[in-house]
């Protein structure tokens, strides 16, 4: 009989030892690699996003960021990039006038958070328009929202208030969302995060008394 | 660990992949990208592409490496070592290649839970050296990457007309848009492997064949 052969188990500092520090080069490769790609692809988002501004305001020929500061809609006049939350843009048409403002916003999704964009039209207090930026919602079903027809045209002239409602079936009112079958989780955490959005920047951008907000036409008349 | 046999020769590990053990068509392995992302051909150039990055990568490390490891935490090691080529290709994808990247999505990602990655680390590159390892990946990598681009050119020709977004098939052609929906993946992968087993059979026979007239003569 020959003998079984014994193989020496490694100690529990070793095994730490070797997870911990692979663990570590991965990290730095990762962090080597994410300095080196961050500023093309902050580029490409900003060039995404500039393209997503004008399908979603349609009309569009010029656009200027806008930052809420001291509860006042102004103009983002300074060097470098605004910051990405509070930054909205409003669009306007050959002749200048305001065709509305494109608003991103974001939200938990099924998977992860959903980015997007969307078109408001302040005269009429309706949305008309929305991009998805970046979702990672599942494949063949929860990304639907990106790209589906049908649902994207819920947010032709979609109206904000009271509420937005998401529904299952057809749509009876102007502020109802039809949710798409297979996605309905991502379709609800679209409506969320626009409902939530709207809530924030419509009081802002269309104010109660109507009309465009005065800050809006003195960064226009300035120039 | 099985020692290295160094006259080994790294063509057969190379030439397996393609065609004899094919991971899509023979194997079987990795066919959630096979058929969510191959809706044209340039997806599955991209995906296969990138799986091949990760592939070869992974293999070349954990070959490298196979002595160091210990055998209690080496499935973690894999992971951790895969993910970073993943991850890696994630941002490489996103900064070189935006549309691409979007279009495939968490795909990109789930390359980590590919089976068939994992599989050649612990199959092969754990018990051969670097240079088979590499061969095998580059194989397997070539393999995977045939049957996308196949699967992903059959769907965009019959479901667009077009092959690399170039209109192939003229106006006489009414696209199938069932081909490059979810339903058209598994279509064609059906196809393609109906096809690949009948070739392999046709093949099996021939030898066969071959085989009994040696003997008779």
């Amino acid at each position: 009989m020959t003998p079984v052969e014994t193989r020496s188990e490694p100690s529990s500092l070793r095994l730490v030892l070797t997870l911990g520090l692979t663990g570590l080069l991965s990290g730095l490769v990762l962090v080597g690699i994410y300095l080196a790609t961050k500023p093309r692809i902050e580029r490409n988002q900003a060039e995404a996003l500039q393209r997503a501004i004008f399908r979603v305001l349609p009309g569009t020929e010029s656009t200027t960021p806008m930052v809420l500061r001291d509860g006042r809609l102004t103009e983002w006049t300074e060097p470098g990039r605004p910051p990405e939350d509070g930054t909205i843009y409003a669009g306007f048409d050959a002749q200048g006038a305001l065709v509305g403002y494109a608003i991103p916003a974001d939200g938990s999704g099924f998977m992860d958070t959903i980015r997007l964009i969307y078109g408001f039209d302040p005269s009429r207090k309706v949305i008309v328009g929305m991009q998805v930026l970046d979702s990672r919602e599942t494949p063949g079903l929860g990304d639907k929202i990106v790209g589906d027809e049908a649902f994207h045209a819920n947010f032709r002239a979609l109206a904000v208030e009271p509420d937005i409602v998401p529904v299952k079936h057809e749509t009876t009112a102007p502020n109802q969302v039809d949710c798409i079958t297979g996605a309905t989780i991502s379709s609800e955490a679209v409506v969320s995060i626009l409902d939530r959005s709207a809530k924030r920047w419509v009081p802002v951008v269309a104010p109660a008394d109507g009309g465009t907000p005065p800050q809006v036409s003195e960064v226009r008349d300035g120039r | 660990m099985a020692a290295e046999t160094p006259t080994r020769p790294a063509w057969p590990e190379l030439t397996k992949g393609l065609w004899r053990e094919n991971p899509v068509f023979v194997a079987v392995l990795g066919l959630c990208p096979a058929m969510a992302v191959t809706n044209s051909l340039r997806n599955g150039l991209v995906m296969g592409t990138a799986t091949a990055f990760v592939l070869v990568g992974s293999s070349l490390l954990v070959s490298a490496l196979r002595r160091a490891i210990p055998r209690e935490v080496r499935i973690s090691i894999y992971i951790i070592i895969i993910a970073t080529f993943v991850t890696t290709v994630d941002f490489t994808l996103a900064a070189l290649m935006p549309d691409a990247h979007k279009q495939l999505g968490a795909f990109i990602s789930l390359i980590v839970v590919n089976c068939l990655i994992l599989g050649r680390q612990e199959a092969f590159a754990s018990k051969n050296g670097v240079g088979l390892s590499v061969a095998d990946a580059a194989g397997m990598a070539g393999g995977f990457t045939i049957a996308l681009s196949l699967i992903g050119a059959v769907r965009e020709l019959l479901g667009s007309g077009s092959l690399l977004g170039l209109r192939v098939l003229g106006s006489w052609f009414e696209p199938w848009a069932i081909m490059i929906l979810p339903p058209g993946g598994f279509l064609t992968l059906g196809m393609l492997l109906v096809v690949f087993s009948w070739l392999r059979a046709r093949a099996e026979e021939r030898r066969r064949h071959e085989s009994a007239r040696t003997e008779a003569a």
